[in-house]
C-alpha cells in the first residue's frame, strides 16, 4: 500500500515537474577543453579503424578485365550493334586472365555493367513480386508493363527486368583443366525461399518478337533459376557487379586462366561496358578503398582540429 | 428595422421570429463532413498537399505508393476534424442542457412548465429566486410591491454585484392573477448586441391600462444568461429568443490572430515552393532531354517510338511528386501541438496564480504564444491595471478647508470628526452627497451588518467611507432612501437618477427630503464637468487648488456639489427628461441634452481625493520590461496629472534630470499642430542622448493630431519609448493600437474594463487583468493574468521559449524534409533523371510522420537558459525581437546544412555500397540509416537541456527506427524481407553510419 502511494506520489510530482518546465535537465556545455577532446578521441578512433578497413581492402585480390569491345572481331567493330544482332555468328571468344598475386578459395566470379541504368524508374518497377512468387495464378500482371503478355498468354516471369536478363557465358580453363565453377547459392537464400516460387515455371518466356536477354529453362522452377534471381536484384548504381559463380579453388601467382565466353549480350547500342571480374573477399566484402580513405580522414582531420583548438586555446586564454 | 412584439399572441410570431433553441454549434452531423473539410482545403498548404496526394494516384507517374501522402494526409485532417467535432459535440450537449432546462411559461392563460426551446417571442416568463433568465425579457411583474428584482449579471458583462431591474411605469400594480391575461405590444429595435441600451416603448391593450405609451430601457428588461438574486419571483415578455438575444447576437468568432513567426513560416514555405518549382523544371527539362538521347538507346527500357501527347509532362510531374516532400507534411500538425501546449504551460504555471483570488493565468488563444516573445510595444491601461482598482477615501476639501493633509487620512483626521461630531451644516451636506449621489444597493445581512453593491469602485469608497464617519446609508425601499446620521433617520425619495457616461462625466440624483419636502439636485462629478457650473460668485479657486494638490499626489479626485431646486421647475424638467427618455433614436444625445439643463449653478461643496494603490511589483515588472526593449504607453481615462504621478511613481518616466516630459497640448488645431512640432524637434535632437524622453497627449490634442496630423505624429510614435495618453476614449485607444501596428510594431495592449476590450481585440496580443472590474477584459483577450506582474513571467519566460522553441521545430522541419528530397534529388543523377525513388513508401512516409517528429516535438521541453537568468538580463529577450532565431539567413543556413548532410550521406553512400553491394533495398536503407542517425545527431546538438523526456524521445527513436525496420526485415512479403538483419551483420554498415555521422559535425 505504502509503496503505492508513494509511486503515485512520486508520478505526481514529476507530472507537477513537467507541467512547471522544471523536470531535472542537464544542460551539456561545450568548453573548450570538451571539444578538444571530443576531437582528439574521434582521430584516435578513427585512423585505426580506417587503416584496419584500408588493410581488409588491400588484402583482397581483384582482376578486372574488360571484354566487350575485344570479343568482337576486328571487321565488325566499325558497327558493333548489328554484329551482336546477328544471331549465325558465332559469339564464342577467348580471353586470357594473369594472376598477379596469389588468390585464396573461394574465389568470386562477378560480371560488371558499366553505365547499365537497372534503377531506370520503367524500368526497376517493370515486374510483379506476387507473380514470381504465385505464377500465374496471380492475374494481374499491369505492373510489368511494356512486356506483361504475349499472343494473349501471360509471360512468367513478366516485366523489363525478367526480359533482359544477362546472359553471356564464361567457362574457365587452368593450364588445359577446366577449373570447378560453383554456380550454386550465387542468389540470396531468403530470394530462392521466400520471393521467387518453387512450383513456379518459366512460361511464354521470350517467345515474343522482340527478344531481350537469356532464355530460361521451363523444366526449372524460378526458385532454382538463380542468375535470374540475382539478375532481378536490380541495382541501385548504374555501374554493377553481379556474382555468376565461384571458384573453388586457391590460384597460384602467375597462374594464367583461359576465359571461353559466349558472347551474347548486348551493351553496344547504349554504349555500355562488360567486364569480368575474379575476386577474393575479406570481412569488408570486395576490394573497396573508400571506407578506409574516409575514416582516415575524418579521423586526421579530427586531430588537426583538435590541433587547432588547443592552439588556439592556448593563444587566446583568458 | 422594428419588431413588435404582441404580448401573450401565441399565434402571430410563430413564423416571424425563431423560437428559443440556442445553437452554438458550427456544424451539423450532415454537413459535417463537407463543411470541415471545406474549411480544411480553404488553408493554401492543404490544397497543396491534396494536389500532390492525387497526383499520386496516377501511377505512371508517382514514384512512391500513395498512401506516403494519403496516409498522413487522412491521419492529419483525422486529427483536426475529430477536434473540431469534440468541440462542437460539447457545444451541442451545454446547448441541449440549456434546452431542455424546464421554463413556467403562460400558455392559452395557465402557466405550464415546458423546455425553454419552445418559448417564442411574446410568451410570459415566469422566474423563480437563482433561475437562469432563458432568453431576453421585458420585466413585467415581480414578487416586490415596487416592481423591483435583483439580477447578477456576471455572466454577460462580468461584474459580480447586483444590478435593480424594474417593471415598467405601465405594468406597475397589475394583480398577480391578472399576469396571466395581460395583452399589448412591445415596439422594440432589431436584436442588436449593445448590452447596455434597450430602447423600446410598451402599449397595453385594454383593460389594462389607457392606451398609453410607456418608455422601456435596459432597466426594464432582464437578459439570458443572467440570474435572478434576492427576489422571490419575477415574470416578463420575452422579446428576443434563442440565438437573437443580447448575448447570442454578441457571441462571435472572432478573427484568428496570425503570428509573426507563422507569417515567417508562410514567406519561407513560399520560397520552398519556388525553390521546388525551379528544381522541378531544370530537372523535368534534364530528364526529357535525357530520355530522347541516351534512354532511347537502352533497349531494356523499351521506350516506345510515340508516346501519348502528355508525354512530355511526365518526367516534370514525377519531380514534382519526389520533391513534394520538400514542403514537410507534419509541419501543421506539429506547431499546433505545441502550441497547444505552450498555452497548457501558461495556464498549468504556478507562479503566475493570483493568490488573493485563487485565479490561474490563462491562454484563451493558443496560437500565438510565440508573438509574446517579440513584443515591442506594450499599451497599457492605468486603472485596475498598474492599480490595484481599490479605492480608498484619503482626503477632502470641504469648503475650503483641508482635511486628511497631514495624517494622510481624513477618516482619522480629527478636525473633521470633529466636525462631524458638530454637525457642522457643510459637513452634513457634503456627507450626505457621498452617501446617496450613486447607484450603490445596500444590503443588510441577517446580523444587521450592512454591505454595499457598488458597481463602481469610486462609489463604493465614498459610500463606506461616509459610513466610517456616522453617515450611514442604511436601506433602500422601492425610491426611499434611508440614511442614519448620528442616530437620527433621514429618508429621502428618490426622483430621478441622471446616469452616469463618459461624455458627461458626472452623474446625479434629484432627490426630495421627506421631512421638509425640499427637491434637491446632488451631483459629483470630474472638476471639469463641474467646477465651470458653479452658481456666479462662487469662489471656485481653493477647490481648483485642492483638485491639482491632490492630483499631484497621484490621488483621483471627485467634485460634490448640490443646488436645490423649485416644485415647478422640477415638474417642468421631470416631463422633458420622461419624453428624451422614451425616444428610440439618439436617446443617450438627448438624454444628455435635457440632464444639461439641470446641472448648472451648482453650489460646490467640496473635493474628494481617493487613493488607488500600485499593484505588488509594478515598478520592478515595468523596468524590467523596458530594458528587455520593450516601449511602454499608458491609455487612460485619468486625468494628466494623476496619470503622470503614477507614471513616476511606477517607473514609467524617469523624474527631472534624467528624464524629460514633452507636453502635446492646445485646443484648436494650430496649437496642437505646433506643440507637436515642437515636441517632435525636441525628440529628433534629444534621440541620440541617453536621456529618457516621454510625451504626454491629452484625448483632445490626439483626437485632432490623428486627424490632421498623422504623419508627424507617427513619427513621434516611432522615436518616442514611452507615452503618457490621458483623457482618451476606448476608440482613441484602439486608434493608437492601430497606429503602432500599421508601423509594423508588435503591440500588446493590456487592461481590466471594459474600456479596454476595443484595444485588447485590436492589438497583436490582448491581456486582459481578471480584476474588480469584472471579466469583460479578461474574456476579450488572449491571455488572462490576474497581476500586472505576471506579464514579465509571460512575456520573458513564456513568450521568449516559445519563441525559441518555435523557430527550432519549425526550420527543422524543413530541413529534414529538404535533407531526404536532395537525397532523392541526387539520386535521380545516377538514375537517368528518370524520377525514381530511392526510398520505398514506408521508410518515406515514417521518416516524415514518425522518425524525425517525434523527437523533435520534445523540444518544447528546451530550455536554452535558466528562467532565472533570463529574468536577472532581460535585455536577452531583443534576440526575440529582432526575429535573430527565424528569418531567412538563418533559414539559409538551415538549408545550406540540409545541402551539405544530403551530401555527405549521399557521396559515403553510394561509395561505400558500391559495385557488388550496390542492391537497390540495401543502398535505399544505408541511405535512411544514414538520415536518421544526422537527425538524433541533429536535434541533440540543438537541445540545450536534456530532461528524461528528450532522452527517450531522441534516442528511443533510434532504437525504434532499427526496432521497426526489423520487424519489416522479418515479414516475408515486404520489400524489405531480411534487408535490415544483413545490414546489422556487416560491419562496413557500421563504419559506413560513423563516417558519416562524425563528417557532419565539421
Amino acid at each position: 500500500m505504502d509503496t503505492d502511494r508513494e509511486r503515485h506520489r512520486a508520478r505526481e510530482t514529476a507530472f507537477y515537474l513537467f507541467t512547471q518546465q522544471s523536470l531535472p535537465a542537464c544542460k551539456p556545455v561545450l568548453t573548450p577543453g570538451w571539444v578538444i577532446a571530443i576531437f582528439l578521441f574521434m582521430g584516435v578512433i578513427f585512423i585505426p579503424v580506417g587503416l584496419v578497413t584500408l588493410r581488409a581492402s588491400h588484402c583482397v585480390v581483384e582482376i578486372v578485365d574488360r571484354y566487350d569491345i575485344d570479343c568482337v572481331p576486328e571487321p565488325s567493330r566499325m558497327d558493333k550493334v548489328s554484329y551482336i544482332q546477328d544471331d549465325s555468328i558465332p559469339k564464342n571468344c577467348s580471353r586470357f586472365m594473369k594472376v598477379h598475386k596469389y588468390m585464396k578459395a573461394p574465389i568470386y566470379i562477378y560480371y560488371q555493367l558499366d553505365n547499365y541504368y537497372q534503377n531506370h524508374r520503367r524500368y526497376v518497377k517493370s515486374r510483379s513480386d506476387k507473380q514470381l512468387l504465385d505464377g500465374q495464378k496471380y492475374h494481374d500482371t499491369s505492373y510489368c508493363q511494356p512486356v506483361e503478355s504475349n499472343n494473349n498468354r501471360p509471360i512468367v516471369p513478366c516485366g523489363l527486368i525478367a526480359w533482359s536478363l544477362f546472359n553471356d557465358t564464361f567457362e574457365f580453363i587452368r593450364e588445359g583443366a577446366e577449373l570447378k565453377v560453383n554456380r550454386k547459392n550465387i542468389a540470396w537464400k531468403s530470394d530462392r525461399g521466400h520471393k521467387f516460387g518453387k512450383n513456379v515455371y518459366p512460361f511464354n518466356f521470350q517467345n515474343g518478337t522482340l527478344i531481350g536477354g537469356g532464355k530460361l529453362n521451363p523444366e526449372i522452377p524460378l526458385s532454382d533459376q538463380e542468375d535470374l534471381i540475382v539478375w532481378m536484384r536490380t541495382s541501385a548504381l548504374p555501374s554493377f557487379r553481379k556474382l555468376y559463380g565461384r571458384i573453388e579453388e586457391d590460384l597460384d601467382v602467375d597462374d594464367v586462366v583461359v576465359v571461353n565466353l559466349m558472347n551474347n549480350y548486348n551493351t553496344y547500342s547504349f554504349g555500355g561496358k562488360k567486364k569480368l571480374v575474379l575476386s577474393t573477399s575479406s570481412w569488408l566484402g570486395g576490394k573497396n578503398d573508400f571506407l578506409g580513405h574516409a575514416c582516415v580522414f575524418v579521423g586526421c582531420s579530427s586531430l588537426t582540429l583538435a590541433i587547432i583548438f588547443v592552439l588556439l586555446h592556448v593563444k587566446y586564454r583568458r | 428595422m422594428k419588431r413588435y412584439v404582441y404580448i401573450n399572441d401565441n399565434e402571430s410570431s410563430h413564423e416571424l421570429y425563431c423560437d428559443n433553441r440556442i445553437s452554438n454549434r458550427k456544424y451539423t452531423v450532415l454537413n459535417f463532413l463537407p463543411k470541415n473539410l471545406w474549411e480544411q482545403f480553404s488553408r493554401f498548404m492543404n490544397q497543396y498537399f491534396l494536389l500532390i496526394a492525387c497526383l499520386q494516384l496516377w501511377s505512371l507517374i508517382t514514384p512512391v505508393n500513395p498512401a506516403s501522402t494519403w496516409g498522413p494526409l487522412i491521419f492529419i485532417f483525422a486529427v483536426s476534424a475529430s477536434k473540431e467535432a469534440w468541440d462542437d459535440y460539447n457545444r451541442y450537449l451545454s446547448d441541449k442542457k440549456a434546452n431542455e432546462k424546464l421554463v413556467w411559461v403562460v400558455r392559452q392563460g395557465i402557466r405550464k412548465h415546458i423546455q425553454a426551446q419552445d418559448i417564442h417571442v411574446g410568451n410570459i416568463v415566469w422566474l423563480r429566486e437563482n433561475d437562469e433568465v432563458p432568453c431576453d425579457l421585458v420585466l413585467i411583474g415581480t414578487s416586490d410591491p415596487q416592481g423591483l428584482c435583483y439580477v447578477e449579471t456576471a455572466a454577460l458583462d462580468g461584474e459580480t454585484d447586483l444590478k435593480t431591474r424594474v417593471i415598467p411605469s405601465a405594468c406597475m400594480g397589475i394583480d398577480f392573477e391578472l399576469l396571466h391575461k395581460i395583452k399589448g405590444v412591445i415596439e422594440c429595435p432589431n436584436p442588436d448586441k449593445d448590452i447596455t441600451r434597450f430602447d423600446a416603448n410598451l402599449r397595453l391593450f385594454p383593460p389594462f391600462i389607457d392606451n398609453d405609451v410607456c418608455p422601456l430601457t435596459i432597466k426594464n428588461t432582464i437578459l439570458q444568461s443572467c440570474y435572478l438574486r434576492n427576489t422571490e419571483w419575477a415574470c416578463g415578455v420575452a422579446v428576443y429568443t434563442g440565438n437573437e438575444t443580447k448575448l447570442g447576437m454578441s457571441r462571435g468568432i472572432p478573427e484568428p490572430k496570425l503570428t509573426a513567426m507563422d507569417a515567417m513560416i508562410d514567406k519561407l514555405t513560399g520560397a520552398i515552393f519556388v525553390f521546388q518549382i525551379v528544381v522541378v523544371m531544370v530537372l523535368g527539362i534534364a530528364g526529357n532531354v535525357w530520355k530522347d538521347t541516351e534512354a532511347r538507346k537502352q533497349w531494356y527500357v523499351q521506350y516506345p517510338i510515340e508516346g501519348p501527347w502528355y508525354e512530355l509532362l511526365v518526367i516534370p510531374l514525377r519531380f514534382e511528386l519526389l520533391c513534394s516532400i520538400m514542403i514537410p507534411i507534419s509541419i501543421k500538425v506539429s506547431l499546433d501541438l505545441v502550441k497547444s501546449l505552450y498555452a497548457k504551460f501558461i495556464d498549468w504555471d504556478t507562479e503566475m496564480i493570483d493568490y488573493e483570488t485563487g485565479i490561474p493565468s490563462h491562454a484563451t488563444n493558443t496560437a500565438i504564444s510565440e508573438d509574446l516573445g517579440q513584443v515591442e510595444y506594450i499599451m497599457t491601461d492605468k486603472t485596475g491595471t498598474l492599480t490595484e482598482n481599490r479605492m480608498i477615501f484619503r482626503r477632502c476639501c470641504i469648503s475650503g478647508v483641508f482635511y486628511g493633509n497631514e495624517s494622510g487620512d481624513a477618516l482619522k483626521d480629527t478636525k473633521l470628526l470633529n466636525a462631524v461630531a458638530g454637525s457642522s451644516p457643510d459637513v452634513v451636506q457634503f456627507l450626505t452627497v457621498m452617501a446617496i449621489c450613486n447607484t450603490v444597493v445596500p444590503i443588510k445581512s441577517k446580523t444587521g451588518a450592512i454591505s454595499y453593491k457598488a458597481q463602481s469602485q469610486d462609489e463604493d469608497a465614498l459610500v463606506n467611507a461616509a459610513a466610517q464617519l456616522h453617515m450611514v446609508y442604511a436601506n433602500k425601499t422601492a425610491n426611499i432612501l434611508e440614511i442614519r446620521f448620528n442616530g437620527s433617520v433621514i429618508k429621502y425619495e428618490v426622483l430621478e437618477i441622471l446616469e452616469f457616461t463618459s461624455d458627461r462625466k458626472r452623474m446625479s440624483v434629484v432627490v426630495k427630503d421627506c421631512q421638509n419636502g425640499k427637491i434637491v439636485l446632488l451631483s459629483k462629478g470630474a472638476d471639469e464637468a463641474i467646477l465651470p457650473y458653479a452658481y456666479v460668485g462662487q469662489q471656485t479657486r481653493t477647490f481648483i487648488e485642492a483638485v491639482e494638490q491632490y492630483a499631484q499626489l497621484g490621488l483621483r479626485t471627485l467634485c460634490l456639489a448640490c443646488r436645490e431646486l423649485r416644485e415647478d421647475e422640477y415638474q417642468e424638467w421631470s416631463l422633458l427628461f420622461k419624453e428624451a427618455s422614451s425616444t428610440l433614436v439618439d436617446r443617450e444625445w438627448r438624454i444628455a441634452e435635457v440632464c444639461q439643463r439641470l446641472e448648472h449653478d451648482f453650489e460646490v461643496l467640496g473635493v474628494t481625493a481617493i487613493e488607488d494603490r500600485l499593484q505588488d511589483g509594478v515598478p520592478e515588472t515595468i523596468e524590467t520590461l523596458r530594458k528587455a526593449g520593450i516601449n511602454f504607453w499608458m491609455l487612460t481615462g485619468d486625468k494628466q496629472n494623476t496619470a503622470i504621478q503614477i507614471a513616476l511613481s511606477c517607473n514609467f518616466i524617469s523624474p527631472e534630470p534624467k528624464g524629460q516630459l514633452l507636453l502635446i497640448d492646445g485646443k484648436t488645431e494650430d496649437e496642437v499642430c505646433r506643440s507637436l512640432e515642437r515636441v517632435l524637434l525636441t525628440m529628433r535632437i534629444t534621440s541620440s542622448e541617453p536621456k529618457d524622453v516621454a510625451f504626454v497627449v491629452d484625448g483632445w490634442a490626439l483626437e485632432i493630431a490623428l486627424k490632421h496630423y498623422r504623419k508627424a505624429f507617427t513619427e513621434l510614435a516611432i522615436l518616442s519609448r514611452t507615452a503618457i495618453c490621458c483623457r482618451v476614449t476606448p476608440s482613441q485607444k484602439a486608434q493608437l493600437v492601430e497606429l503602432l501596428k500599421s508601423c509594423d510594431y508588435r503591440t500588446l495592449a493590456i487592461g481590466d474594463g471594459g474600456n479596454d476590450v476595443r484595444m485588447i481585440q485590436q492589438a497583436d496580443i490582448g491581456v486582459g487583468i481578471s480584476g474588480r472590474e469584472g471579466l469583460q477584459a479578461a474574456r476579450a483577450a488572449d491571455y488572462s493574468i490576474g497581476k500586472f506582474r505576471f506579464l514579465k513571467r509571460l512575456i520573458l519566460v513564456h513568450g521568449r521559449y516559445s519563441y525559441n522553441r518555435t523557430a527550432f521545430l519549425s526550420q527543422y522541419s524543413f530541413y529534414k524534409s529538404l535533407v531526404i528530397c536532395f537525397i532523392q534529388i541526387f539520386f535521380s543523377f545516377i538514375s537517368g533523371v528518370s524520377g525514381t525513388s530511392l526510398f520505398n513508401s514506408v521508410s518515406l512516409m515514417a521518416y516524415n510522420v514518425f522518425y524525425t517528429s517525434v523527437p523533435v516535438l520534445v523540444s518544447v521541453l528546451d530550455k536554452d537558459l535558466s528562467e532565472g537568468t533570463v529574468m536577472q538580463h532581460p535585455q536577452i529577450l531583443f534576440y526575440c525581437q529582432a526575429g535573430r532565431l527565424l528569418n531567412p539567413s538563418t533559414f539559409a543556413g538551415w538549408f545550406g546544412r540540409s545541402l551539405f548532410h544530403a551530401i555527405v550521406v549521399f557521396v559515403i553512400t553510394i561509395h561505400a555500397y558500391a559495385y557488388e553491394k550496390s542492391e537497390m533495398e540495401e543502398l535505399s536503407m544505408v541511405a535512411l540509416s544514414g538520415c536518421i542517425w544526422l537527425q538524433a545527431f541533429v536535434v541533440a546538438l540543438e537541445t540545450n537541456s536534456f530532461t528524461i523526456l528528450q532522452h527517450l524521445a531522441i534516442w528511443g527513436n533510434l532504437v525504434a527506427f532499427y526496432v521497426i525496420n526489423w520487424i519489416f526485415s522479418a515479414i516475408p512479403a515486404s520489400g524489405m524481407y531480411t534487408i535490415m538483419f544483413r545490414l546489422c551483420r556487416q560491419l562496413s554498415y557500421w563504419i559506413t553510419m560513423s563516417v558519416s555521422f562524425t563528417l557532419s559535425v565539421f
